[in-house]
């Protein structure tokens, strides 16, 4: 009876498994359809900002099967579902790579995610788009990052305020995980490299989903009421800013007094509350909603039309995806085939129009070049652009303001290919022994 | 699991409800009157407005017309120099965006829907001959100038209401260029709060210009200490640097003097924001001291009813916005009862489905209905999708008025009348109606409840049900201060059975000094030690506590204790 | 504290288990890596790391269900404990990078470099070396059980009680874990490994090796466990169990057994942990989540609690139920999963091995109808002290 019982319980076990296996199984033939792994989280704290994400990539990839799809042949998207769940988000990318066999994945949206997979697609040598803009300091052969650096967000959002604002003190606000602290950091040196005092300088962490801001916006006020201008760079992450601007909102904090810049709050997350005591306030982004362009307006229009929503908004991450998948469109018919390596060698230096009127160029450093807009916070819900860089920026994988990576750069063309090459030891790091 | 509610006596019970009813009269009384959002903040200087030659309104408005920021902020310059009737109505316009100008040429006030006047001449236009809008979008610098313009424009309005938020302005951004206007205004005003207020701002000018003799800035720095706020401490503090030697001690006198009422009102703040914090706790938890502390079912779903009071809470807004929208500041009047009902219903249909075949197994209803809590969630996720929703503050629950040196805000104060009175109501329920009667019989003995002729199996559902509308009474409250969606229900799990077990089950006062405690604790600490660490040193003595008190605050005594 | 002699207790099915169990660590690996590609009987690549992580899930499950389905005591925070086994993994694997990291910084993880750190944590000491690691996967957990239980049991602290403040130990350590001053970088926790034991952490071999690893540490802890119930120790814990009032008046410390038991599975859950890092790449604060400390629970309870192969059944279904949903159901697979979880409290009370049980017993009672109803509890009424609330549920 034991021996039965142990036995039926491997069978169960081997049975769902070989279930899951020849559920994705396939056979690659001439013709056959191309793969794209899309690999967000549509459960769990994250699906709030990524499942928009996920309808952008289904979005994109059946307008390019309306066109023809590409090399001819059509593009079939394969969908998985990280459920905000790491580890799950590890299996999950190398299910598609070696299962699935998908010939590129677009996905994650938090740093630990991308940590997560990037050792998955080295391994495996797949290929990654990662769309959200983030602390930088890493460039990884096998990802791209469509997304902004620090140095393409945060650092002319302070300019912005230190020049046009006259903001003297300042609070560094955020949410306690590694995107705000390297912001953070990062800004610190920077507002002192400007002269700024560090008693000028307020740095506050909350945890994730914080609901209860009494306090903090009262110290801000606090921090702000000593007559000399004061401004709040927030990078608190999604889920916690709702109840932050109607905190800030319901205390009474203007934007003419206390301007508050964020890195994380899109179109989309104040499509979750009523943004009209929050007029003035600050976004800086790459890309927004209200940039009147044809490329945006159509879109706009497209991207209603398939979502069958016409109130629905677009973001800055949805127009990385946008950017990403025809840089990635580009290098395939470029390389002639979707092999990673050949796309990896042929994706540098490939240009493509942002919905903002620019060009987004691959750079070798696999960050592309984007405009840096700061807009207002209108009551509608939209951003009025305030500030646009002249040029496009180029994303900066190694920032300069951090002493462990001012020396390193990125640079995954031939003879350096390296992702963090020590311009003083003319050494690549990581392959010193 | 048989938790046994022991409620105070009847007439004990009647004496506090007395208090607490007219606790809350006397609440709403005093506040109930909306005093004006009396947040002043300290601005920056308003720029000095170059002297352009003067132009007539008519011609400062053409040439609004495709003007940069930089033209607009000439405009309003130019507006300033122009009389308070003539200027004003277009000033405002451009504050409100609602300034247009349309595709006919002409420059357009919105003053309604579909309504429009033409901004120099105050003539109404056709809406339909106007062509293609596009509002003048201004920025915080134009923001600030703006209101400064219209400051220094209607300090001598006679409406004194306009005058004191002219004068609040002058304050707000003093500028030393302003000072001659405003010692005319101040010369005329008869208004005792006008007055005040002007004197406030003529002391905050009077320490910002930097050229004050010590005697004035003596006398500014009195007055700037009997306002005593922390804009008046940042003039102050401001001040020290520049000002002459005879000015500094009466300087560090108002500094300390405001320093010193500050720090005192600052604990009655860290006090408010436990209270308030407590109160989100309670409604929270309350539902669950109901379905766990009563009917010992640990109902892991509870978040989910919460964020389901929470949607009904949406769509109820929804519906009053698309059909009756002057009903929109009762919208959550209605969503009330509505939220109650519905998931009072799921909870009913839970207890119906599943809950009740695991009576007497309340670790199984555990898994059970964290298996529930996923399928909600999804669900709301597949019919609402991911995102936040939109669920608006109706005005009287917006902004904040001061009280002394406190700044509370009037949804956290509405919440918190909010969770008291659902207490209260609960409390009679339970100790003063019939199925409080039945339902108190049948969770302290079921079969003798049943051999008297209770229907026992009724009155699981409506218990069940009725902690499951307070949930979602809870939503209704939370989709004020908080996200909707389909992860608000995540947030506030762990926090409710924490508030219940450190209370003691089965007590619904346990729940409500149980949350009060937590949460005037979490914000006393939250300040020293930051946010993070404040709630871990909370968790950390819930758990020391519960080694010294096993069965929490209000540990129940007897055999119920042992059962 | 286990009287010897305990060996004879062990019965066969255990034996064979365990022998099962031995036999997978030794064949899976043989077929990845000696057969060839695309052949039938070769499990692939991504398989390895996939069931060895289902292999510590399972120790996981088996860890708490010793101390719920046996000794009652419900732990809602039984993954903290498998966390701080995969922290201190993570540690030592960290260090294992070396000056490979980004910054080839020799001693400082990459995530202190770029936040700035100057010099290693105290507490980060001695995990540059192996054994130091893996002590401290056994002991950390062990210790902080021990401490929590000693604090816990002495207090008499029972039933919904404990499970909650459980819950509250793994939701404060995860809020801990998640802050970057404590230097276990912070949400993106411990990632980016490159070698185990010298050996690079992605090559076959070394997957192979884990795997056996995982097999072989549940089969030792399945042994161990099956000791332990068999023993007088394991019918104390049952006494405790169903009436904690009544062993205690016998002379018997309850407070001891639970003690003993609570670390020891701590232990267990803490060794899982350690080999569940270096299989899944990243070790990172979501491991605390009070959800992650739930979904343990439901493990043991879909396979079926107060027995020991019900766990490890339990576990690998319903993770590689999730890993399925996940792919081929990404929209509707919470229905699914949550869906399993009513189902199963509801129908299959006593979890997937009650469901043969009772098929079973049925069987047997058809074939031999003078011993009828054997071992069902014809009394279902709930009229014990509530110290027992477990396994109190009338026979289906």
């Amino acid at each position: 009876m034991a021996d039965w019982m142990g036995l039926s319980g491997r069978a169960l076990l081997a049975g769902v498994l070989s279930a899951s296996l020849t559920a994705g199984a396939a056979f690659a033939q001439e013709g056959e359809p191309i793969k794209v792994g899309i690999l967000h989280s549509l459960s769990g704290t994250m699906a709030i900002s990524e499942t928009t994400l996920k309808d952008t990539m289904l979005f994109l990839i059946e307008k390019q099967n309306a066109a023809g799809g590409l090399l001819g042949r059509p593009l079939e998207p394969v969908t998985v579902d990280i459920a905000s769940d790491w580890p799950l988000a590890a299996e999950l990318a190398r299910r598609l790579i070696e299962v699935d066999k998908v010939d590129v994945v677009f996905g994650c949206w938090t740093s630990v995610c991308r940590k997560s997979v990037l050792p998955v697609f080295e391994e495996l040598n797949g290929l990654l788009f990662y769309p959200v803009q983030y602390e930088g300091e890493e460039s990884q052969r096998n990802v791209f990052y469509t997304g902004a650096s620090p140095n393409q967000q945060a650092i002319p959002a302070v300019d912005y305020l230190m020049n046009e604002e006259g903001v003297e003190r300042w609070v560094l606000a955020g949410t306690d995980y590694v995107y705000p602290q390297t912001t953070n950091l990062i800004l610190e040196r920077y507002l002192k490299d400007k002269g700024v005092a560090a008693e000028d300088i307020l740095i506050n962490y909350t945890p994730f989903g914080h609901s209860d801001w009494q306090t903090i916006v009262s110290d801000i006020v606090a921090f702000g009421s000593t007559g000399r201008k004061t401004a709040v760079v927030s990078t608190i992450n999604g889920d916690a800013n709702v109840p932050f601007y109607r905190e800030l909102a319901n205390q009474g904090v203007k934007a003419e007094d206390i301007p508050v810049v964020a890195f994380s709050v899109g179109e989309e997350e104040l499509s979750g509350f009523d943004t009209a005591p929050l007029v003035g306030h600050l976004a800086a982004w790459n890309y927004f909603m209200s940039v009147d362009t044809p490329e945006n307006a159509a879109f706009i229009a497209d991207w209603r039309a398939f979502i069958k929503d016409d109130k629905r908004v677009t973001n800055d991450p949805m127009e990385a995806h946008y950017i990403g998948f025809n840089l990635w469109a580009k290098a395939v018919e470029a390389a002639g085939t979707t092999d990673a390596d050949a796309v990896i060698g042929a994706i540098v230096g490939l240009e493509t129009p942002n919905l903002t009127g620019g060009v987004a160029t691959m750079l070798p450093n696999h960050h592309i070049t984007k405009p840096v807009l700061i807009g207002e916070i209108q009551d509608d819900g939209q951003f009025f652009v305030v500030s646009e860089t002249p040029d496009l920026v180029p994303g900066d994988a190694w920032s300069d303001f951090l002493p462990g990576s001012k020396d390193l750069e990125a640079d995954w063309t031939d003879p350096v290919n390296c992702g963090n090459f020590n311009t003083v030891t003319k050494v690549c790091g990581a392959a010193a022994p | 699991m048989r938790g046994f509610a022991r409620f105070p006596g009847a007439c004990g019970f009647a004496r506090s409800l007395r208090a607490l009813a007219a606790f809350l009269l006397l609440f709403v009384l005093a506040f109930g009157l909306r005093t004006a959002q009396a947040q002043e903040p300290a601005g920056e200087a308003a720029p000095a407005f170059a002297e352009a030659a003067p132009q007539d309104l008519a011609g400062i408005v053409a040439g609004m017309r495709d003007a940069d920021l930089s033209g607009l902020r000439a405009s309003v310059g130019a507006l300033g120099a122009l009389g308070e009737v003539e200027a004003l109505p277009v000033l405002q316009a451009l504050a409100a965006g609602t300034l247009n100008q349309s595709a006919s040429g002409a420059m357009a006030i919105r003053i309604g829907p579909d309504r429009f006047v033409e901004a120099a001449t105050g003539e109404p236009l056709e809406a339909a001959s106007l062509g293609a809008l596009k509002a003048l979008r201004i920025n915080n610098a134009l923001r600030r100038d703006i209101a400064a313009v219209i400051g220094g424009l209607t300090l001598r309005n006679e409406d004194p209401a306009v005058r004191r938020s002219a004068a609040a302005q002058m304050f707000a951004s003093p500028d030393p260029a302003n000072l001659p206007l405003l010692e005319e205004a101040l010369a005329g005003e008869e208004d005792s709060r006008v007055r005040r207020l002007m004197e406030q701002a003529r002391a905050a000018i009077l320490l910002r210009g930097g050229s004050a003799s010590a005697e004035e800035i003596t006398q500014a720095a009195g007055i700037l200490a009997a306002r005593g706020d922390r804009a008046s401490l940042g003039l102050l503090n401001g001040a020290l640097a520049s000002a002459p030697e005879a000015a500094r001690p009466a300087l560090q006198e108002a500094v300390a003097k405001v320093r010193n009422r500050l720090a005192y009102w600052g604990i009655g703040q860290n006090v408010w924001s436990g209270i308030s914090l407590g109160s989100v706790l309670l409604l929270a938890a309350i539902g669950l001291a109901i379905t766990f502390g009563v009917m010992g079912v640990i109902n892991m779903a509870h978040g989910e009813m919460v964020m389901i009071g929470a949607y009904v809470t949406f769509v109820v807004q929804n519906l009053v916005r698309t059909h009756h929208p002057g009903l929109f500041d009762v919208s959550l009047a209605i969503a009330v009862p509505a939220a109650f009902l519905v998931t009072g219903l799921v909870g009913v249909a839970i207890e119906r489905g599943i809950i009740r075949w695991l009576y007497g197994r309340p670790l199984e209803t555990l898994l059970a209905t964290w298996g529930l809590s996923l399928i909600i969630q999804q669900g709301v996720r597949s019919i609402f999708g991911a995102t936040n929703q939109n669920v608006g503050n109706p005005s009287w629950m917006s902004g904040a008025f001061e009280l002394g040196g406190l700044t509370i805000t009037w949804n956290r104060l509405w919440i918190l009348v909010f969770a008291l009175a659902v207490f209260a109501l609960l409390l009679v329920v339970l100790n003063r109606t019939f199925f409080g009667l039945q339902m108190r019989a049948v969770t302290q003995n079921r079969r003798m409840a049943s051999a008297m002729g209770v229907r026992t199996p009724w009155v699981d559902a409506l218990t069940f049900g009725l902690g499951s509308g307070v949930a979602g009474l809870a939503g209704v409250a939370l989709s004020q201060i908080d996200n909707v969606s389909p992860n608000l229900g995540q947030g506030y799990i762990i926090d409710s059975f924490m508030v219940v077990v450190f209370g003691g089950v089965g007590n619904l006062w346990g729940a409500l000094v149980g949350a009060m405690t937590l949460g005037i604790a979490n914000k006393f600490l939250e300040p020293y030690w930051g946010a993070v660490l404040a709630k871990i040193a909370i968790l950390v003595f819930i758990i020391l506590f519960i080694q010294y008190r096993p069965r929490g605050l209000f540990a129940l005594k007897g055999r119920a204790a042992e059962a | 504290m286990i009287a010897g002699g305990l060996f004879n207790r062990l019965g066969s099915r255990a034996l064979w288990v365990a022998g099962i169990l031995l036999a997978i660590a030794v064949l899976a690996p043989l077929s990845n890596l000696a057969l060839p590609e695309g052949h039938a009987l070769r499990l692939p690549n991504h398989m390895m790391p996939l069931l060895g992580k289902y292999l510590t899930y399972a120790t996981l499950a088996l860890a708490l269900d010793l101390v719920w389905g046996y000794c009652g005591i419900l732990s809602l925070g039984h993954a903290a404990f498998f966390a701080l086994g995969g922290y201190a993994m993570g540690m030592h694997l960290m260090r294992q990078i070396g000056p490979y990291g980004v910054y080839a910084n020799p001693v400082l993880p990459d995530f202190m470099v770029f936040l700035g750190w100057k010099e290693l944590p105290w507490y980060w000491l001695g995990f540059d070396q192996f054994w130091f690691a893996a002590l401290t996967t056994m002991f950390a957990p062990g210790l902080l059980a021990f401490l929590f239980g000693w604090l816990a049991f002495k207090s008499r602290v029972t039933g919904v009680y404990l499970s909650i403040i459980t819950q509250a130990m793994t939701y404060a350590l995860m809020l801990a874990f998640f802050r970057n001053d404590m230097g276990f970088g912070g949400n993106n926790g411990l990632t980016g490994f490159r070698e185990i034991l010298g050996r690079p952490i992605a090559a076959p071999e070394t997957r192979a090796a884990l795997f056996s690893a995982s097999a072989i540490l549940l089969a030792l802890c399945f042994l161990l466990c099956s000791l332990i119930v068999r023993s007088k120790l394991g019918k104390l814990m049952i006494a405790v169990r169903d009436a904690e009032s009544r062993a205690r008046f016998l002379g018997y410390r309850a407070d001891h057994v639970k003690l003993f038991v609570f670390t020891l599975s701590a232990m267990m859950a803490g060794l899982a942990g350690a080999l569940h890092t270096p299989q899944v790449g990243i070790i990172n604060p979501g491991a605390f989540d009070p959800g992650a400390s739930i979904e343990v629970v439901i493990w043991a309870a879909v396979g079926g609690r107060g027995t020991l192969i019900g766990p490890i059944l339990g576990a690998g279904l319903v993770s590689a139920g999730k890993s399925w949903f996940t792919t081929s159901f990404p929209e509707i697979w919470l229905f699914l999963l949550g869906g399993l979880f009513v189902f199963v409290t509801l129908f299959m009370p006593r979890g997937i091995l009650g469901v043969f049980a009772s098929l079973r017993a049925g069987w047997a009672a058809r074939r031999a109808s003078a011993r009828k109803q054997a071992g069902v509890d014809p009394d279902p009424e709930p009229s014990e002290p509530e110290s027992a609330p477990v396994l109190r549920e009338a026979a289906p």
